[in-house]
């Protein structure tokens, strides 16, 4: 009798379009049965998909585990990413030393007390916003009357980029982040915004300014440490990073919470900043917006969860599937805003977790305390089912979101 | 309760200056991790544990 081996299931799953908060089924079935396994991208890759939340801390700490996209094996998530690779390389895809040294270029722009000195800023940019969304029509499109504004301003503000350039870069980043976006379509886009940000960068060497380019442009480029094209390869991850994340996250998390009204009222009429806090964490486990895994690639050979993965061969940590593992999280598919969430891994984990968590954490803090204190009658105008889920992006959220107040 | 950190570990990811602030704090220049006092103050023994356990870089380690 011949034995049939177990076909190797297709990654990224398809979620279940009743559940559009919840990771793909198959991936906790995986995590389950077989949380080490094989998986075949859309180049016909077959690397390894870690699913537990243990696994997926160990392989993302682990030092022979690169993120190196120029390296054989390594899984691309699109034919779009893979051809991009080599026009624009930041820290993101960078080992250490190299990474650390470009990392560490940036630490001291976001740190924890920076971004709380930032929250009297992002807090009078969401009222404005706010005031503006009063005195407006409704129903109204939450995506282009808040959550994009919000870290779009913030990030401009704080990089040196001028805000009235926004279509343009919004355009290009929508481009990079479209799972179906051609590989010419991906390049253009990349091109375009390394050619903006590098004009930008001349600017600023023309005439100094006082912001994150700016900065770099003195320090780094004047002095010979960076070239123009780095710099430009690292605004063009800051910028795109940090609009089109926090945008998601007050989207997705806003459509989460209607959909619940006791946690939202338990946020809204907590009255502690506490509560939002921890809010925010849960939401961030529980939506993990970054969406097809961290994408790695073995530097030698290494057991993971009792798998022997070879030197060469890809690794995707599926930080989705890790954040409801019920051995991290009691009762992990509800969404318990006052659970202790903290150790989530929605923005990765490692030496390239998210560099622009603290201020990801207070934009969505205030936006979440203020819009549902100063909106308390705030709606969905569509029903969830008719809500255009990301399905089709790199980074999940919902397209648009109809509401009215 | 005693506290290390390794500053070459550290990423400046400030996770250990949410979990535990009167403990862990960032160097100005660089984001990197600093000790604000050498032994854990009462009421944020949680804080550092919850510290070691979130810091992506695993550049805290307590000791009880």
């Amino acid at each position: 009798m011949t034995r049939v081996l177990p076909e190797v299931p297709a990654y990224p799953m398809a979620r279940d379009g009743r559940c559009p908060f919840d990771p793909p089924p198959p991936l906790g079935g995986l995590r389950e049965d077989a949380p080490v396994s094989r998986v075949r991208l859309w180049d016909g890759s077959t690397p390894w998909l870690v699913t537990r939340y243990a696994d997926v801390r160990a392989v993302l700490a682990d030092p022979r585990v690169s993120s190196d996209s120029d390296l054989p094996g390594f899984p691309h998530t699109t034919p779009g990413v893979a051809a991009r690779r080599g026009r624009v390389k930041s820290f993101i895809t960078m080992d250490d030393p190299d990474h650390a040294r470009h990392r560490r270029l940036l630490t001291s722009d976001f740190t924890v007390r920076r971004m709380e000195a930032l929250r009297p800023r992002v807090q009078g940019i969401v009222d404005g916003l706010i005031d503006d969304m009063l005195a407006g029509p409704r129903p109204v499109d939450l995506v282009q009357a808040f959550s994009l504004p919000l870290p779009s301003l913030v990030i401009c503000e704080l990089l040196g980029v001028p805000y009235a350039d926004r279509d343009f870069f919004h355009r290009a980043s929508r481009t990079i982040i479209a799972r179906d976006a051609t590989p010419e379509d991906a390049v253009g886009a990349t091109d375009d915004l390394l050619a903006y940000l590098g004009d930008l960068v001349d600017r600023k060497d023309a005439e100094p300014t006082d912001d994150l380019l700016g900065r770099l442009t003195a320090e780094q480029l004047r002095t010979g440490a960076m070239s123009r094209a780095e710099i430009a390869s690292m605004g063009l991850l800051l910028l795109v990073a940090g609009h089109e994340t926090t945008a998601n996250m007050i989207t997705l998390g806003t459509a989460a919470l209607l959909r619940e009204p006791g946690q939202l009222a338990l946020l809204r009429d907590g009255g502690d900043p506490a509560v939002v806090a921890n809010a925010v964490e849960e939401l961030l486990r529980y939506l993990t917006i970054v969406h097809l895994g961290r994408r790695r690639v073995a530097l030698a050979d290494l057991e993971v969860g009792g798998v022997l993965i070879r030197a060469g061969e890809g690794i995707i940590a599926a930080t989705d599937a890790a954040n409801r593992d019920p051995g991290a999280f009691a009762d992990p598919d509800a969404l318990d805003i006052t659970r202790k969430a903290r150790h989530h891994v929605a923005f990765g984990y490692g030496v390239h977790q998210c560099l622009g968590q603290p201020l990801a954490r207070v934009e969505m803090q205030v936006a979440f305390e203020t819009l549902y204190r100063r909106l308390p009658g705030l709606a969905l105008a569509e029903p969830v089912e008719r809500l255009p889920f990301k399905h089709d992006m790199i980074i999940y959220g919902v397209h648009e979101l109809p509401v009215t107040w | 309760m005693k506290v290390e950190i390794d500053q070459d570990k550290c990423i400046g990811a400030g996770q250990c200056v949410v979990a535990a602030g009167a403990v862990f704090t960032q160097r100005e220049d660089d984001g990197i991790v600093e000790l604000l006092v050498a032994d854990v103050p009462a009421g944020s023994e949680d804080g550092v544990r919850d510290a070691e356990m979130v810091c992506p870089a695993g550049a805290i380690v307590v000791h009880d």
